[in-house]
């Protein structure tokens, strides 16, 4: 019954989006403030209708409801609760109808924070969201059901794929899905801004919070799942540029670029065409990735659900909203005039830099992830692109990024010189510099990619710090130090975020570059090397899990007869699901991690171990979230709370 | 019996890929190897390379590379080797040839062109607030000769 009624409300909020999708935009043509007004409680009851939906959804699982479909693939009794909720997405029809609720809790959001909005652009954007929930509750009930009964229910499921049942990766996919739906919010902004024929420095204020949180949540949910494939699949990689992987990291990459421009049109009403397409296709590659994980035409570690008529319903939502949104940008964005004229040395002129930087790497890796496809079907060559490929092609646009970022973040606005904005940071790139040099001159290898990533995360941090300073104006260290705390919240967002990258831009370098690797077959109570580390294998033990059944190795690690730390790595067995898994055992530390995994029992009565020392690998995860949390520092700016709604006569004064 | 059936499945499936058997005793020559495969593609597996893979094809294309490395090969060799038997499909790194200077070539062409637009349009842009100032000029100046 509860999970009917769950049915029920879906085909409601169907109903409701289609609503909200026309009345509002035919109000907003013909002005009028009654047909407007259907936009503010429609996108609410979407909302409430979605939820009651998926709350239904959850229902089915939590009790473990053989007679729905979806369980019956995806639960079974003897899953921890935990997973038996993170089942409810871990599926394509699930996840869509998360992915509808979060669509459907941003239009709320719109309408419950948008009050100081004009009224027709706020009516818009409310309809915009609308069609896009239109589409995909139209693509759920269609193809992909998820309250479809079995006629003969089992007496059990089938079980989660066991990769997936990990705490990492239970809340990995909410957090993608808040980043690619919060893009939805900017694109909705920019097509309503399009329909208006107006873009000004108060449309750049409040477009730029909501696609700064889908950043955050795409940054995070990123993060996640990045750290859950470092210790589940077992040899300790972070980022395998598997297609899926891609389609997460390309929106990534054009909501950074936007979030930039978007300040370039809030302070100086320059570059708005620009911010527009960048929103567009924000949402674009969001709509791109969808596609990918759910149409299986790349195949890849991830992809579920691989169904061409899903694929082809997919690609005709792409086509709706990009064809018509670009098509719309076609024949508004001459009307949209820029205002600040600026010099060729400028804030402007780096943020451009910037943008052009990241766009151009966000259609490196999508040309690269779609290109075995292109390749197969216009030359008849069929090949692979891999992370060779995407390590040569895609890093050089990184390392000229965070080359120009520290100088670009601090350039002033309109006009520049470059020789006197550089004068403060002599002292960081001298100390980088030399930084790389040094590092250089320790290592044993020739390499140069651990030289390279030490002196650009040092650049790139110092260079953030440096910009605190000046921000901190002239007086005495006293008086500097006082006005620490009264700086804006965005100007705290900004060096947080910038040092969260320059980190990471050091730990990937250095993690790949200075790994140490170790494979052998090892008896229990012999002790082997790894670097400075001895390691004992003392004992392996059956284990039964509540799902699984599982050998647990005891591996003492010492280094200079000191303990260091007891682990246990092991492999499991999924009997529901026959799927092995491997969990490695990590001794997290600040410049290391010991990375442990156990294997097949050999015929001399020894086990193969595979052992690493992984440097620095934590501050990868850890720079991500610096990322995220400048990010939310800058979310929480006062600007965007205050006053957000006065839509100024003239550009604001160039800070 | 659980048990048993329970070790049975666990030898059938292969923890991890790079057995310790396989691994060359010249550190050199393995650190060579290591290098060559993680540009080859396990040929039936989704997206994994060699050394990652526990299909059986995998070994043999492991043990393959190391033999040739063995043998006196040098690394574009035992490369070419490979490609010549499982075709292009394996390498992860696509050769720029032929079409594929599309894939390469992309990125460097797209940052030109966009660097090229973005210049473009900022000097039109400073041309055209040129004119506007002079359009003001002229205003005045029209101004005055229709008080004269």
């Amino acid at each position: 019954m509860i999970v009917e009624f769950g049915h029920f409300t879906l085909v409601l909020a169907f109903m409701v989006a289609l609503v909200q999708s026309t009345v509002p935009l035919w109000g907003a043509y013909q002005r009028d403030p009654r047909l407007m007004a259907v936009a503010d409680p429609a996108a609410v009851v979407q909302l409430l209708l979605v939820a009651a939906s998926f709350a239904a959804l959850t229902y089915g699982f939590v009790t473990s409801d053989f007679s729905l479909k979806l369980v019956v693939e995806n639960s079974h009794t003897a899953k921890p609760m935990l997973y038996k909720i993170a089942g409810v997405w871990g599926n394509h029809e699930g996840s869509l109808l998360l992915w509808v609720v979060i669509l459907a809790a941003f239009g709320a959001c719109a309408a419950w924070f948008g009050g100081n909005l004009p009224s027709t652009l706020k009516a818009r954007v409310l309809a915009v969201q609308g069609s896009i929930g239109v589409a995909f509750m139209g693509f759920m009930l269609l193809t992909s059901n998820p309250f479809l009964r079995l006629a003969s229910p089992p007496l059990n499921g089938n079980d989660l794929n066991p990769l997936l049942q990990d705490p990492g990766l239970a809340f990995h996919p909410p957090f993608l899905y808040l980043g690619y739906v919060g893009l939805s919010m900017s694109f909705s902004f920019a097509v309503a801004a399009l329909l208006e024929g107006r873009v000004d420095a108060a449309w750049g204020r409040w477009v730029r919070p909501w696609t700064l949180a889908a950043w955050i949540f795409l940054t995070i949910g990123i993060a996640l799942g990045s750290w859950w494939a470092y210790y589940e699949l077992g040899w300790g990689g972070f980022w395998f540029w598997d297609p899926v992987e891609n389609a997460s990291f390309m929106p990534w990459l054009i909501a950074a670029a936007l979030l930039h421009s978007a300040i370039v049109v809030e302070k100086r009403e320059s570059l708005k065409a620009w911010t527009i397409l960048l929103a567009i296709l924000a949402f674009g590659f969001s709509l791109i990735g969808t596609f990918i994980v759910r149409s299986g035409v790349l195949t890849s570690v991830h992809a579920f659900a691989n169904d061409p008529e899903r694929g082809v319903y997919i690609l005709g939502i792409l086509g709706f909203f990009m064809g018509g949104s670009l098509l719309l940008f076609a024949i508004r964005a001459s009307a949209l005039e820029a205002r600040g004229v600026f010099s060729m040395v400028s804030r402007e002129t780096a943020l451009i830099a910037n943008n052009l930087l990241l766009a151009v790497s966000a259609l490196v890796v999508f040309v690269g992830t779609i290109w075995p496809l292109v390749a197969e079907l216009l030359f008849g060559r069929k090949l692979s692109v891999g992370a060779p490929f995407f390590d040569a092609a895609f890093s050089p646009f990184m390392v000229v990024l965070a080359l120009i970022l520290p100088l670009g973040a601090m350039l002033p606005w309109k006009r520049a010189e470059i020789g006197r904005a550089l004068l403060p940071l002599r002292g960081a790139l001298v100390l980088a510099v030399a930084l790389g040099l040094l590092v250089y001159a320790m290592q044993t290898g020739k390499s140069a990619l651990g030289p390279v990533g030490a002196a650009l995360g040092a650049w790139v941090v110092m260079g953030a710090l440096v910009d605190l300073g000046q921000r901190l104006g002239r007086g005495s260290v006293a008086e500097r130090f006082a006005r620490l705390p009264r700086l804006p919240r965005a100007d705290w967002g900004k060096v947080t975020a910038h040092s969260g990258l320059g980190i990471t831009l050091f730990a990937v370098a250095a993690m790949t570059a200075w790994v140490t690797e170790d494979i052998r077959v090892v008896k229990i109570g012999e002790p082997f090397a790894l670097g400075d580390y001895d390691i004992t294998l003392q004992a392996v033990n059956d284990v039964n899990g509540p799902n699984y059944q599982s050998i647990m190795a005891d591996m003492l690690v010492t280094k200079s007869g000191a303990f260091v730390a007891l682990l246990h790595p092991e492999k499991r067995f999924y009997p529901v699901a026959e799927m092995p898994t491997t969990e490695a055992a990590i001794d997290q530390g600040v410049t290391r991690d010991l990375y442990l995994v156990i294997g097949d029992k050999q015929t001399d009565g020894g086990y193969a171990v595979r052992t690493y020392i992984k440097p620095f690998a934590d501050w990868i995860w850890g720079g991500a979230m610096l990322m995220a949390l400048g990010g939310m520092l800058s979310l929480s700016d006062r600007r965007f709370r205050a006053a957000a709604g006065a839509r100024r006569p003239l550009a604001q004064p160039a800070e | 019996m659980r048990r048993l059936i329970l070790a049975l499945l666990l030898f059938a499936a292969p923890a991890f890929a790079v057995q310790p058997g396989e691994v060359l005793d010249d550190p050199a020559l393995e650190a060579r190897a290591r290098a060559i495969s993680v540009n080859l593609r396990c040929p039936v597996c989704q997206g994994e390379t060699i050394d990652d893979s526990n299909a059986p094809i995998s070994r043999d294309l492991r043990l393959a590379v190391r033999e040739r490395l063995v043998a006196g090969d040098s690394d574009d060799q035992v490369v070419d080797y490979i490609v010549a038997r499982f075709g292009e499909f394996v390498l992860f790194k696509p050769r720029a040839q032929g079409s594929s200077l599309i894939l390469w070539l992309a990125g460097p062409a797209m940052l030109l062109a966009g660097a090229g637009i973005a210049f473009a349009v900022s000097r039109q842009r400073a041309a055209a607030s040129e004119a506007e100032a002079l359009s003001d000029d002229d205003k005045s100046r029209l101004a005055r000769l229709l008080q004269e």
